[in-house]
């Protein structure tokens, strides 16, 4: 195992969030209070309980996940990118490193910043609410595994773009589209029908309320479904890295 | 494998995606401790070659053993024996100099060992823009860096691709001090030029590529001597209008105004043919105020070469 090639690609990537740090600390508070301000007071006073729950507390995982999502994907895709447009891959691939190496240096780092992230979304919207976790070491450990998931999923998408827009297409086109269709800020449950069968086709109604029950302990859908769900999409983006890497698509010639 | 060999190439071929056959099989023993230049020019499968050494582009076929390990089964291995400087001048650009090389040697798997560090950056003359971030670098000074870079981890094997081009005298000089020198500590350096005269200065071994085929490997000096020519140079006592008669088998040349009369000759050959042609240019009263003769540069070695596969 070359612990040290781990980590010096962590060190390196963690090296340049630090380079933005006060911007990435600055925008997900400032988000985070703007939801507050539209969600849970103009929405909020016209709409003060689902599932039980005050509204203003049943959005935060949503909005927790949302920034999740955009930030891990741009983050995982962006480390490994960058060095395919600089050209300074050459030293990447000319190294000893295990390709599970290399994802868990680029991995690990993008997904620690994603953890931040969300943990100081968590700890604004403290400053709003009123929130008790009724299970947090399995809210802590959904949020990691998403977090992990989103990265690894944008590292794929950071492999296969040919161009700094392809890096943003997906997550504003597809992943940010469904994250709020998906019962970010409502439950899917007041949907009428035919609209709450078709939302279930979305895999983030999931992620969300599998999310959402570790808050709250009450979910529109099944725990364990929403755990397979989101273990599968976790397995699909690893065999994605591996098959990638066993390839050497879009990495080597 | 024999003790002394260090890298060695057996059938390796490279077809590119789009169809282009960069190698032709190629076959190739590098020795430990050696200066090997790979010469040829642009498209030849300089880059290609090293690239596939190194693990940058997948070969089509062939295997690879470097420093006794294969360098696909065992690629952790084989790799941490290895340092490249690339062609191109890819770099990060918000690092600092110091970081960018601490950071090659912790991806190569060694821990941290700052006063090597140091050294490297001193030989290099980088000391002093250690804190300076890479993008306020000149272009020679980055060079620099990437051969900082690619010496962190201390490797067996130093690649350097095309590495004065476009690089001033002052960086040549010094990295061809650097080079000895790492030499002399028992390194192997392999180099890819297009200029004939890097690899007549630098090399102990030259190798030769054209169109992906590894045309000939040589020891330099035994490449000067079995290829190199001979010219001999006759400067006239009076100008000769045009070669007179008779000298048609010599193939002489007429040079400035008539003044100079040039000879080419195989330097190896049983009869050079210079007595003959003294005593032809005698028995026609053409006298010389001096004579010099000098050895074909590798260039028209190479020229020749080239020509012969193409
Ligand atoms: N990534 C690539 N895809 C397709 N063809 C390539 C690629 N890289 C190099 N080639 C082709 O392979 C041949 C050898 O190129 P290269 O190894 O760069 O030569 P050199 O380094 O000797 O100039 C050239 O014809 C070049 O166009
Ligand atoms: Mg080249």
């Amino acid at each position: 195992m070359n612990l040290n090639g781990i980590w010096a690609i962590y060190r390196f990537e963690m090296a340049r969030f630090g380079r933005t740090f006060w911007t990435s600390l600055l925008v997900p508070v400032i988000t985070t209070s703007l939801y507050f301000v539209v969600f849970g007071s103009a929405i909020g006073s016209q709409m003060r309980e689902v599932s039980g729950v005050p509204y203003g507390a049943f959005i935060v995982p949503g909005m927790m996940l949302l920034a999740i999502f955009s930030e891990s994907i741009l983050n995982g895709s962006f480390g490994i990118y960058m060095p395919k447009f600089t050209g300074t891959i050459y030293e990447l691939l000319s190294a000893p490193l295990s390709p599970f190496e290399t994802v868990l240096g680029y991995v690990g780092a993008a997904a620690t910043k994603s953890l931040v992230i969300a943990l100081i979304i968590l700890a604004t919207a403290h400053l709003f609410v009123d929130l008790t976790i009724v299970h947090p070491f399995a809210m802590i450990g959904y949020l990691v595994l998403i977090c992990v998931t989103f990265c690894l999923f944008g590292f794929v998408i950071g492999i296969f773009a040919k161009g700094f827009e392809q890096l943003q297409v997906i997550p504003l086109l597809i992943v940010t589209p469904l994250t709020f269709l998906g019962g970010a800020f409502y439950s899917v449950m007041i949907l009428p029908e035919p609209w709450r069968t078709v939302t279930l086709f979305n895999p983030v109604v999931y992620l969300i309320n599998g999310f959402r029950w570790t808050f709250f302990g009450t979910s529109d859908v099944a725990v364990a479904v929403s755990l397979s769900a989101t273990f599968a999409l976790f397995a699909a983006c690893l065999i994605a890295v591996t098959v990638i890497f066993r390839t050497g698509w879009r990495l080597k010639h | 494998m024999s003790e002394n060999t260090i890298l060695r190439l057996e059938g390796v071929t490279k077809t590119y995606a789009g169809g282009v056959t960069a190698l032709s099989p190629v076959d190739l023993s590098i020795r430990k401790g050696e200066i090997f230049a790979l010469l040829g020019p642009n498209g030849a499968g300089k880059t290609t070659l090293i690239s596939i050494i190194c693990g940058i582009v997948t070969p089509s076929a062939g295997t690879i053993t470097v420093a006794g390990h294969d360098a696909q089964r065992d690629y952790k291995a084989a790799r941490r024996a290895i340092g490249l400087v690339p062609q191109e001048l890819s770099t990060d650009s918000f690092e600092s100099v110091l970081a960018t090389v601490t950071f090659s040697r912790r991806l190569f798997g060694h821990g941290p060992n700052p006063a090597y560090i140091e050294q490297i950056l001193r030989d290099l003359s980088l000391w002093d823009k250690r804190k300076s971030r890479i993008l306020e670098l000149s272009g020679g000074m980055k060079r620099r860096v990437l051969i900082a870079k690619a010496l962190a981890h201390e490797p067996q094997i130093l690649f350097l691709d095309e590495p004065t081009a476009g690089v001033d005298v002052a960086l040549r000089r010094d990295m061809w001090k650097l080079v000895h020198r790492l030499r002399d500590n028992g390194a192997t350096i392999i180099l890819t030029t297009h200029y004939i005269e890097e690899a007549e200065e630098m090399a102990d071994r030259v190798g030769v590529i054209n169109r992906g085929k590894l045309l000939l490997v040589e020891e330099k000096d035994a490449l000067m001597k079995k290829l190199g020519r001979r010219q001999l140079a006759l400067t006239l006592a009076e100008p000769l209008a045009a070669l007179p008669a008779g000298l048609e088998q010599w193939h002489l040349e007429l040079e400035a105004d008539g003044r100079i009369l040039r000879y080419t000759f195989d330097a190896q050959a049983e009869h050079t043919g210079i007595p003959s042609l003294l005593r032809a240019l005698s028995d026609r009263g053409i006298s010389f105020s001096d004579l010099e003769t000098k050895r074909s540069s590798l260039e028209d070695i190479f020229v020749d070469l080239v020509r012969e596969t193409a």
